[in-house]
């Protein structure tokens, strides 16, 4: 599978500077992308924009030539976020924010240290890595083709972030997904990147 | 004010800590069920040393209940937390009548919220607190200059500025004051490298300017940039207090935990240890790291004294 971004702008309403301006991508299935930027410079956005949190004003996004809106029902390009506390219903226990996922295999939740426990317990009851666990394994269900990972990692300590990428890296070389991540650790992307794009070079 | 901080009694020579914390712990009662209550120990041996003129990085996983070290010193835990353990300030003990006394101009905190600066108050006033001096007010301004902030800052909302820019204001409010301790709980969240890197650099200065400062963070990477001693802080439990230097290479380290955080850095191999820190509720008996130690012995089950090492300390039976 192929993803695309042809001349993709944005404008938060509010500000008069475009936060993206022309930005074009292209990537397969098999490629692992970085993305830096100095803070301000759109990579949270420019992830909402693909996952179609927000729609471009102008420019589109393609997955297979298809436009990304376009696909029904469950969206093949899933975005996993810096803070999993706010990721998460808190009023939903983690059993039932399992289920929010495409028919999430059990083998995931094992090989992410997910303890049977934990399936009872409201996300407050859980520590920022723990839950990051359960967001990687909502966002990798059976339909998904393309990850986000917007700063997975910033909040946890180093050992559960190498469990996290390792795990991750093992899982989207498997089923051939994609992957964009966004992190300010230079280190971490040479490591589990395939190639790194500059996005203040894009922007003018 | 001033006045009141020179007439707080020290009996130390200038040569001791200005913060010494020993055996800090914290638990929240909680009711469960009805009138059911429980007791959680969120922090439950807790040692950090502070020096004149030292940076000191206190690190633990987000959610590891550090900030509530802050909230101790500060005197500022809610409600239901009690509190145990000692905490000396100058060399002597910081009952509640003396940290109501020193905070806000000897003791200072940078808090990690930037929702702690009040939003119907100016810049400039909340900075200085209400004094119309003009020492306060040249002092601000060549804080101002130090920081790249314009001098119409002072005449803005906190709602007008930047995440970053706010952040620099929570900083500044602890420079207006002569703190002779600073304690900065997180202080860098959602700054990117850059100015993460420059934030810690402001602490190191005022450290370098003779002040103690503890810093508290889930970042090590960042610690290892400017602190003097990294305390690592796991599941509620100090386990090791090392130099800067010693993160050079793994054999300098003491605790298998924190020879793990070395293993698991991207250039260092990216390796990893199974399992996650205990939840409050299910700690192990003993040392707390132990489910996930290959060097684990029954004996770790029991009392594991927090004892010196190669001028570092560490919490270990086995460590060399």
């Amino acid at each position: 599978m192929k993803l695309e971004l042809n001349q993709v702008s944005y404008q938060y309403k509010k500000e008069n500077k475009k936060i993206l301006e022309n930005f074009s991508l292209s990537m397969g299935d098999t490629e692992r992308v970085g993305l830096i930027a100095p803070s301000g410079y759109g990579k949270t956005t420019l992830c909402k924009l693909i996952a179609g949190y927000l729609t471009p004003d102008s420019g589109e996004i393609l997955l297979d030539g298809r436009r990304v809106s376009s696909y029904k029902g469950y969206c093949p390009i899933q975005m996993i976020w810096q803070q999993p506390e706010l990721a998460v219903n808190p009023r939903l226990r983690m059993r039932e924010v399992i289920l929010e996922g495409d028919e999430v295999e059990p083998r995931i939740l094992e090989a992410l240290g997910i303890e049977k426990a934990w399936m009872d317990r409201f996300p407050t009851e859980l520590s920022g890595g723990e839950l990051q666990r359960f967001c990687l394994a909502r966002a990798l269900g059976k339909r998904t083709r393309f990850l986000l990972a917007d700063e997975i990692s910033t909040m946890l300590d180093l050992i559960t972030q190498s469990q996290i990428w390792n795990f991750l890296l093992k899982e989207v070389k498997q089923r051939q997904i994609g992957v964009i991540a966004v992190s300010h650790n230079q280190a971490l992307l040479e490591k589990v990147c395939t190639r790194q794009v500059r996005l203040d070079y894009a922007i003018k | 004010m001033r006045k009141e901080n020179q007439a707080d009694i020290v009996n130390t020579s200038e040569e001791g800590p200005i913060l010494k914390i020993e055996h800090l712990n914290i638990s929240f009662r909680q009711y469960e069920s009805g009138t059911h209550q429980t007791q959680l120990d969120v922090i439950r041996d807790l040692d950090v040393e502070v020096r004149a003129g030292e940076m000191v990085a206190v690190v633990g996983s987000s959610g590891s209940g550090k900030s509530l070290l802050a909230h101790a010193v500060l005197g500022i835990l809610p409600y239901n937390a009690v509190q145990g353990g000692r905490i000396f300030y100058r060399g002597s003990e910081l009952t509640r009548e003396r940290i109501e006394r020193l905070r806000g101009n000897e003791i200072v905190m940078v808090p990690q919220s930037l929702s702690y600066l009040d939003p119907l108050v100016k810049i400039g006033k909340q900075i200085k607190r209400g004094r119309k001096d003009k020492k306060t007010a040249d002092k601000l301004r060549g804080i101002f200059k130090r920081y790249d902030l314009n001098e119409e800052v002072e005449e803005l909302y906190p709602f007008e500025l930047s995440g970053g820019m706010n952040r620099r204001i929570l900083i500044s409010t602890a420079l207006i004051e002569e703190p002779r301790l600073v304690i900065a709980d997180e202080p860098t969240p959602g700054l990117d490298l850059r100015v993460a890197k420059r934030a810690m650099g402001h602490f190191r200065e005022l450290a370098d300017m003779g002040a103690g400062v503890l810093v508290i963070t889930h970042d090590l990477e960042l610690a290892l940039e400017t602190a003097d001693r990294v305390v690592v802080f796991y599941a509620g439990c100090t386990i090791e207090e090392a130099y800067r230097s010693d993160f050079e290479k793994e054999e300098n380290l003491r605790h298998p935990y924190t020879k793990a955080l070395w293993r698991a850095l991207p250039q260092h191999g990216f390796q990893f240890i199974e399992g996650t820190q205990p939840y409050v509720k299910e700690m192990p008996e003993g040392c707390p790291f132990s489910p996930r130690c290959d060097m684990c012995t029954p004996q770790c089950k029991g009392e594991v004294p927090y004892r010196e090492m190669r001028k570092g300390r560490v919490r270990c039976l086995y460590a060399k």
